[in-house]
């Protein structure tokens, strides 16, 4: 009898060669690319006068640097115009696909991957970013890379990989009104910390995971990285195979049937062993928010920032200088704290299903009186479908501004950063120091709880108001 | 010029966080160079300097406190989480770090350092509060790491620990081999895999 978990069986499929008391080499399907963690891994590739191995197993895309308003306009910041067009001729040298600006495919790498039906269940992925965890919804090995792995790959197709730990995490149960899978994550991280899955590949189980639509696993997936995981997966079921049906790059006709065949058999057979597993329960996750400067930092929103002797010694110093970076007091509770800025975007949460709830939330609401909100979908497609269905209209008469698709105050790299001082109510991963521009003070939470921020003015429980 | 490394003998510069992540190491508006070099100058700039402007040095920060100095850095635990850049990796090096030590490192972070042959030294917690200690003691204490016997000492009490890492990663540093190389003599053998899989 098999028991191999889902993560083996992939992993299994694609090791060229095990090296003796070292790591293994790991066969990559699809290599994403983007412009700020590329361009010194073409320079090294060009330094040996070596070819793309595999070019047509990229996928290249720009969104870090791109502006987010007036994208048909040359780049103002002449370092990000340089990086953008560096990615350009990248490409276009090593006969690699661009979905640049402009392209109607451009967008947040981890968003378009899906969207184009190039994530598929059973393959294996990587980018030089850390957030590649994401296509791991789909039942894939998906990890982030460093730049000299992004050459490896570019080079090669291949990496040298050690094989992680497996653990499986299961949530179970019913989530609450005005719950959703952010919070699921944002619960987790706080009870398991933002290392408590540092060395691991991440399995999310049980009846809740089950449950979400694939929007709602990505945004799991996505944030696997911020427990630590090397990556983080879901495995397949008919609500991805109804998802990758159809789509752009997806297998078509008989290849269909042949692939649908094999992913049936990606799953964790019953007696897999993990070296470590986490239960938990849908009915005790709240609406949750960000205290900190770590996505481990999270309470429910009823909750208090926690006092000083409930932290551990050790970890004091830690929270301490976190806490004061957010302006907030040990005890202190969180709701009904004004805040200044609402981010609804970012890889963990800008897909399409994400705006239909803030637009379905503040229909006929306004935004309260110094708020800035900004929506910015996760990619072109998304921007298309969002306008088709009248959701720029409901966002603009709430006094919300719908951007154009880019990483955006995500990190603050690109043009949208958040001011000092001042507290952004965001729907991204991290809420680190200076993440979304220095000083700025972020609180993650999800898209409704932003939407709630937003037509309130300060931290509210959103299931008091759906 | 051989990247290779194996021993280092060196006074520490001691930074008593955890969860330090790569956001602080070089924050993303320094990310946009097209080249590997000069990101020394910005590592952990919010931290290093008032306002954002080089002229301004914090004083209270470690690496501006001039009785701290060497090749070793020392940080708490989960070192390096957070976004995947490499640039983390080349800032540390660029300002002439050659040893990382800390009880926890994020995964990404322990690679690409791997990569760009910084070493990363796992501790226990209990050596890890001994080496701040010691260097709070005396600034001038000196640290000596072996890669190849795979051990860390404090010089001044010789207390000793040995960390893990494994066979072919301490090949690569001793003899200044990249991951590259290897794969690069492997592209045969890649070829007939994908042959096989069809
Ligand atoms: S949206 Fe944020 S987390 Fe996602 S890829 Fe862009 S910068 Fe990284």
């Amino acid at each position: 009898m098999s028991n191999k978990t889902l993560f083996d069986k992939i992993w299994d499929t694609h090791v060229v060669k095990k090296i003796q008391d070292g790591p293994s080499v790991l066969y990559i399907d699809r290599h994403f690319i983007h412009e700020v963690t590329s361009p010194q891994a073409f320079k090294g590739l060009e330094k040996r006068g070596l070819p793309v191995f595999r070019p047509k197993q990229v996928v290249a895309t720009a969104d870090h640097n791109v502006p987010t308003l007036h994208q048909e306009l040359p780049i103002k910041e002449e370092l990000s115009r340089i990086q953008v067009q560096t990615l350009k001729d990248n490409c276009a040298k090593f006969g690699i696909e661009l979905y640049g600006l402009g392209h109607p495919f451009q967008g947040i790498v981890h968003v378009i991957g899906p969207e184009l039906g190039v994530t598929q269940p059973g393959c294996t992925y990587v980018c030089g970013d850390s957030h590649t965890s994401t296509h791991g919804a789909f039942g894939s090995i998906a990890f982030g890379i460093g730049t000299s792995e992004v050459e490896m790959v570019l080079a090669t197709q291949c990496l040298l990989q050690s094989k992680p730990k497996l653990m499986r995490i299961n949530v179970d149960g019913t989530l609450g009104k005005g719950v959703t899978s952010k919070d699921i994550v944002l619960y987790i991280l706080s009870q398991i910390s933002a290392s408590g899955a540092t060395g691991y590949a991440v399995e999310f189980a049980g009846s809740a995971i089950r449950a979400l639509s694939m929007e709602a696993r990505m945004t799991i997936c996505n944030m696997s990285i911020e427990m630590g995981a090397r990556c983080g997966m879901i495995a397949p079921d008919e609500t991805t195979f109804t998802y990758v049906k159809g789509r752009k790059f997806a297998p078509q006709g008989a290849e269909w049937d042949k692939k649908l065949a094999e992913w049936k058999t990606l799953f964790s057979d019953e007696d897999a062993v993990f070296d470590k597993e986490y239960n938990f329960k849908a009915e005790d996750i709240e609406p949750m928010i960000t205290y900190g400067t770590n996505p481990g930092m999270g309470i429910g929103v009823t909750g208090h920032v926690p006092e000083l002797s409930e932290i551990k010694s050790g970890d004091l110093p830690a929270f301490e200088k976190s806490i004061q970076y957010m302006g907030l007091a040990a005890g202190e509770h969180i709701l009904g704290h004004p805040v200044d800025y609402v981010f609804i975007g970012s890889c963990t949460n800008s897909r399409i299903e994400d705006l239909r709830q803030v637009a379905a939330f503040v229909k006929g609401k306004q935004k309260a009186e110094g708020v800035t909100c900004w929506v910015v979908p996760g990619s072109k497609q998304v921007e298309a479908q969002a306008k088709e269905e009248g959701i720029d209209k409901i966002l603009e008469a709430a006094g919300f501004q719908l951007r154009q698709p880019g990483c955006s105050a995500c990190l603050g790299m690109n043009e949208d950063k958040i001011p000092a001082g001042k507290y952004c109510i965001s729907t991204s991963n991290r809420n680190f120091e200076g993440r979304q521009g220095p000083n700025a003070r972020t609180m993650l939470a999800s898209p409704l709880m932003a939407a709630a921020a937003a037509v309130t003015g300060k931290v509210c429980d959103v299931r008091e108001l759906v | 010029m051989s990247k290779a490394i194996n021993h280092i003998k060196s006074t520490v510069v001691p930074l008593n966080l955890e969860n330090i992540d790569t956001d602080q190491i070089i924050p993303a508006r320094f990310l946009k160079a097209t080249s590997r070099e000069g990101f020394g100058e910005n590592l952990f700039r919010d931290w290093r300097f008032e306002n954002n402007d080089p002229d301004q040095p914090k004083k209270d920060f470690v690496l501006n406190n001039p009785i701290y100095a060497g090749k070793i850095l020392v940080a708490a635990k989960n070192f390096g989480c957070g976004s995947s850049r490499e640039h983390a990796a080349w800032a540390i090096k660029d300002y002439g770090f050659d040893v990382v030590v800390s009880s926890f490192f994020a995964d990404i972070f322990k690679n690409n350092a791997l990569n760009n042959f910084l070493v990363p030294v796992t501790v226990s917690e209990g050596f890890l509060q001994k080496i701040f200690e010691q260097v709070e003691k005396d600034p001038k204490s000196e640290i000596s790491v072996s890669v190849e016997d795979q051990t860390i000492t404090i010089e001044a009490t010789g207390e000793k620990e040995s960390f893990d890492i494994n066979h072919y990663k301490k090949d690569c540093l001793i003899n200044g081999f990249d991951d590259i190389d290897y794969l690069l003599n492997m592209r045969e053998e890649i070829g007939a895999f994908e042959q096989a899989r069809g």
